[in-house]
């Protein structure tokens, strides 16, 4: 199996906090991979160091066999490699279809399609994925106006609307009514299986993690403590202890 | 202007003289810098009035000296009279922005500020005035270096100003309660501090800065009703450059600041300092954002 | 079918009061062109200020450009710009233009003015668009000054004594008319280019950046691109409102009428939040009513005028920032397309009660 995105000994630091030290993992493509650890432990900034939204002190990334470590956050997202954020990130005073149609794959494409005449596949395709997560009655809704539940969603919509062939999902059901978080499990799913897109996903919820992903890393510190398949690395007493002593 | 930077490099006495004097100067600038970065810091708020304070002082000091007061009586009154101002300002406008967006913050001061200038216009007329202390000139190395005496005391009042100041906001109750309203306002508030009144202290305290050095610049120097903006501008590129709560940064930007327009105001020409003050203010903002692009945030 | 034909009537009839208000009130006609110019402010403002959220104070910078660009080159073209602009002290020759010169000169000067104008744009965009919110505020607040003074000490384009625009030649006399009309166009095409650019996936992303910007470039927006050719198009159409602009006055003040930050840099910013910023018609409405209150008060509170304007300014930021269409956007969603369709769940009307 050839790896789509490959970290190697990536280190980050804020000033005197270093929230990567030497982290090296990789997700192979058409996998869901998940990425645990207690708060603090730089989840969060290892998704934003491989998408180029800060430059790493030392490592290197690739996607898709490609070195990535140095381009900035547009770029990567050109290439293919979505990241969706923690506190959700959405265009607040456009509606929701507006957003979704300003989402669409900014591959290959240049300033001058910004001007092109409407895409009727385009709409359609906005459509539908709202209707994939469930919004399409609000679709013309200004999205600042939604719920946070369901700007989670919209901003997933909108990841989906970019056709990544990576996602990387910070918290994918955090803030989502606890009722309603299979159906997110089984939308990720979906996205995975049908749409063939690989997903990276940071989660804190173990019932969630464990039952999507494939696949496991551990943080812990800024260091990758434990990876492995989901019973293992729930099993492993590194990772039970580190969530206990973050408690 | 090559000319005159082989004057410069030739006789480095003139350049001395240039410096010493900009450096005079930069100590007002400095202070005036200090209070945009309180209210910067503490309300979140850029004062783009902060230049007609400044003038507006001035002239305080100039209608006194027209009735034989002595400009440096003007310095605490000018202060006093600019303290009520700024809290007047809070009271009915600023108030309401507080805890508005920068931009309605900078647009609001923005309307102070046109509002002053005209008033100040209309009132005191379009000439440039003076507040004249009777005050000498100091010669020094021969003669080649020449620095007047108002020039000397408005930088040494200054000193003892932004002195007082810095103790004043580290020992009184009320300095205090500032520097907990700007570190976190909402603590502030549930220790039981007014931050409204804090607010409205630190407006007029800022605007009572601008007031003395308003007195000081009429003295030293002279005042005319459209010369605000670039003591704002100065202000705002002082804090950029020594960043909020820095005191030895804002004195170092400041009297570099003044020693720097001098020197330039000689190479260009005089015609050209204000540009110079502008461009130069532009230079510091695409440096700062050169600096920043590449450190540019983590995102939650 | 009458509902689409409705906005087409009130076109036809803005069209008609344009054409016809100089016939009609003679009078008001300089300020009738000076409106026409405002509203080429006012919505090129906008573009970048209210539907791409960088407020800019210095877009006179622009307007100053194409204003100089535009006479030197109707000058430059027959004459040379220093001599030309040296014999206004009372030189021995006097520069006179015939017909064909005259429009000539214009036909190329304002295509470069808006040319040159848009250059700029594009050179200072790669510098400053980096910046975010406040620092792109004072920033360009520093570069109309900044400009202004550097004309103001240019020699070659008049310094501060200003700068003369060629007089029209005695042949077809006064042409402030035709002046008017000029004005009126560039109303028109601004507004048609800029609804036009506003149906567009454009309109989309600067509305993205103005959202949130670091989520456009997540999502692979190339967002410095976009932002200097917003800029660009802004730039454009002032430029060719400077060299309007210019010949209308008549006389070219270097601070006052060209790089006129403290007047036409700070009312554009005005107009466009008085009518409502990030609207097609806000900044139309602002404009026009702010021309009004504008002549209202240099009739009415003469000396004062700008003490007045200084305290509209106050006024409307305090207590009306959201402008008049956001007003009625607040108050009337629906008329703006924001509506629910097929409620299931009642839940979901009580969350979407606007922000
Ligand atoms: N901009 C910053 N400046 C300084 N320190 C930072 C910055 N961003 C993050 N940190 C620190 O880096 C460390 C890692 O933070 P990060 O947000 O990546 O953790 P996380 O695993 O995503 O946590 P959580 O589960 O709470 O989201 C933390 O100690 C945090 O305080
Ligand atoms: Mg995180």
């Amino acid at each position: 199996m050839n790896a789509m995105l490959e970290v190697e000994r990536v280190s980050k630091s804020y000033g005197g906090v270093r929230a990567n030290r030497s982290i090296s993992l990789s997700v192979e493509e058409g996998r869901i991979v998940g990425l645990i650890g207690p708060n603090g432990s730089g989840k969060t900034t290892l998704f934003s160091s491989i998408v180029g939204t800060h430059p790493i002190d030392e490592g290197v990334i690739r996607f898709e066999g490609r070195e990535i470590s140095h381009l900035r956050a547009a770029d990567v997202a050109r290439l293919g490699l979505i990241r969706t954020f923690q506190q959700t990130r959405i265009y607040g005073r456009m509606t929701c279809v507006e957003n979704m149609l300003i989402s669409s794959s900014q591959r290959g494409s240049s300033l001058f399609d910004l001007f092109r005449a409407r895409n009727p596949l385009r709409e359609k395709r906005a459509e539908e994925l709202l209707e994939f997560v469930g919004l399409h009655p609000k679709r013309h809704l200004q999205a600042g106006s939604l719920s946070f539940g369901q700007q989670k969603l919209l901003e997933f919509a909108m990841a989906l609307m970019n056709e990544p062939k990576m996602l990387m999902l910070d918290e994918p059901t955090a803030g989502i009514n606890p009722t309603l978080i299979n159906g997110v499990i089984d939308r990720l799913k979906r996205a995975n299986e049908e749409f063939g897109i690989t997903l990276f996903v940071i989660e804190h919820n173990m019932r969630v993690i464990m039952n999507l992903a494939e696949y496991i890393y551990c943080l812990a510190h800024g260091e990758l403590l434990a990876q492995g398949r989901p019973d293992e690395v729930r099993n492993d007493q590194r990772v039970v202890d580190a969530y206990l002593g973050s408690h | 202007m090559l000319d005159n930077i082989e004057i410069l490099v030739q006789a480095p006495v003139i350049t001395l003289d240039l410096v010493l004097n900009g450096l005079l100067l930069g100590a007002i600038f400095a202070l005036a810098a200090y209070g945009m970065a309180l209210v910067w810091g503490v309300m979140n708020i850029i004062n783009i009035a902060q230049g007609e304070f400044v003038i507006l002082g001035g002239y305080v000091a100039v209608v006194m000296a027209a009735y034989g007061i002595h400009p440096l009586i003007a310095v605490p009154v000018a202060a006093l009279l600019l303290y009520a101002i700024g809290w007047a300002l809070y009271r009915t406008v600023i108030f309401r922005i507080v805890d508005r967006d920068l931009f309605t913050s900078i647009l609001a001061t923005f309307g102070i500020s046109i509002v002053l200038q005209q008033l100040m216009n209309t009132i005191f007329g379009g000439n440039v005035r003076i507040a004249d202390a009777g005050l000498g000139t100091v010669f020094l190395m021969n003669g080649m270096v020449s620095l007047a005496q108002v020039k000397l005391l408005a930088f040494a009042l200054a000193a003892v100003l932004g002195s007082t100041l810095v103790v004043f906001l580290k020992r009184s109750r009320l300095g205090q309660a500032i520097r907990a309203t700007a570190q976190h306002p909402r603590a502030a508030r549930v220790l039981g501090i007014d931050t409204d009144r804090v607010y409205a202290a630190t407006y007029g305290l800022n605007a009572a800065i601008c007031g003395a050095c308003g007195a000081l610049v009429a003295m030293a120097y002279t005042v005319h009703p459209y010369i605000g903006l670039p003591y704002t501008i100065r202000s705002f590129m002082i804090v950029v450059v020594a960043g909020l709560g820095n005191l030895a940064g804002v004195i170092a930007a400041g009297l570099g600041l003044g020693a720097a327009e001098n020197v330039a105001g000689f190479v260009f020409g005089t015609q050209y300092q204000l540009a110079f003050v502008f461009l130069l203010l532009v230079v510091v903002l695409v440096w700062r954002n050169r600096r920043l692009a590449r450190k540019r945030g983590y995102l939650k | 079918m009458s509902k689409s034909r409705r906005p087409l009537l009130g076109h036809l009839a803005i069209l008609a009061i344009g054409i016809a208000a100089p016939l009609v009130f003679p009078a008001w006609q300089s300020q009738m062109a000076e409106l026409w110019l405002f509203i080429v402010f006012a919505l090129t403002w906008d573009l970048v200020g209210g539907q791409m959220g960088y407020n800019s104070f210095g877009n006179v910078v622009f307007l100053g450009v194409g204003m100089y660009a535009c006479v030197v080159t109707q000058v430059g073209l027959f004459y040379q710009v220093s001599a030309y602009n040296d014999a206004r002290g009372g030189g021995a020759t006097i520069f006179t233009f015939d017909p064909r010169q005259y429009f000539e000169g214009l036909a190329i000067g304002l295509p470069v003015g808006a040319v040159l104008a848009a250059l700029t744009a594009a050179f200072l965009g790669s510098l400053v668009l980096g910046m975010r919110g406040h620092y792109f505020a004072i920033c360009t607040l520093g570069l109309g000054v900044a400009a202004g003074e550097l004309a103001n000490g240019w020699e070659w384009i008049g310094a501060g004594s200003g700068m003369v625009p060629p007089n029209p030649p005695g042949a077809i006399g006064d042409l402030s008319r035709f002046y008017y009309y000029l004005a009126f166009a560039l109303a028109i095409v601004t507004f048609l280019g800029l609804r036009w650019l506003y149906t567009t996936r454009f309109r989309f992303a600067i509305n993205a950046i103005r959202d949130n910007e670091d989520k456009a470039e997540a999502m692979g927006l190339r967002t410095t691109q976009i932002k200097t050719t917003a800029w660009v198009i802004a730039a454009f159409f002032l430029g060719i409102a400077g060299g309007i602009l210019g010949n209308l006055k008549r006389f070219i003040d270097p601070i006052d009428t060209a790089f006129a930050g403290a007047t036409f840099g700070v009312w554009m910013v005005l107009m466009a939040v008085l009518g409502g910023k990030g609207t097609l018609w806000g900044p139309v409405i602002g404009a026009i009513l702010f021309q009004v209150f504008k002549e209202a008060s240099w009739t009415y509170l003469l000396g004062w005028q700008r003490v007045a304007l200084g305290l509209l300014i106050v006024l409307i930021v305090v207590f009306f920032p959201q402008g008049i269409m956001g007003f009625l956007r607040e108050r009337f969603p629906a008329w703006f397309g924001h509506r629910v369709e097929g409620v299931k769940d009642m839940d979901a009307v009580e969350e979407t009660k606007a922000r």
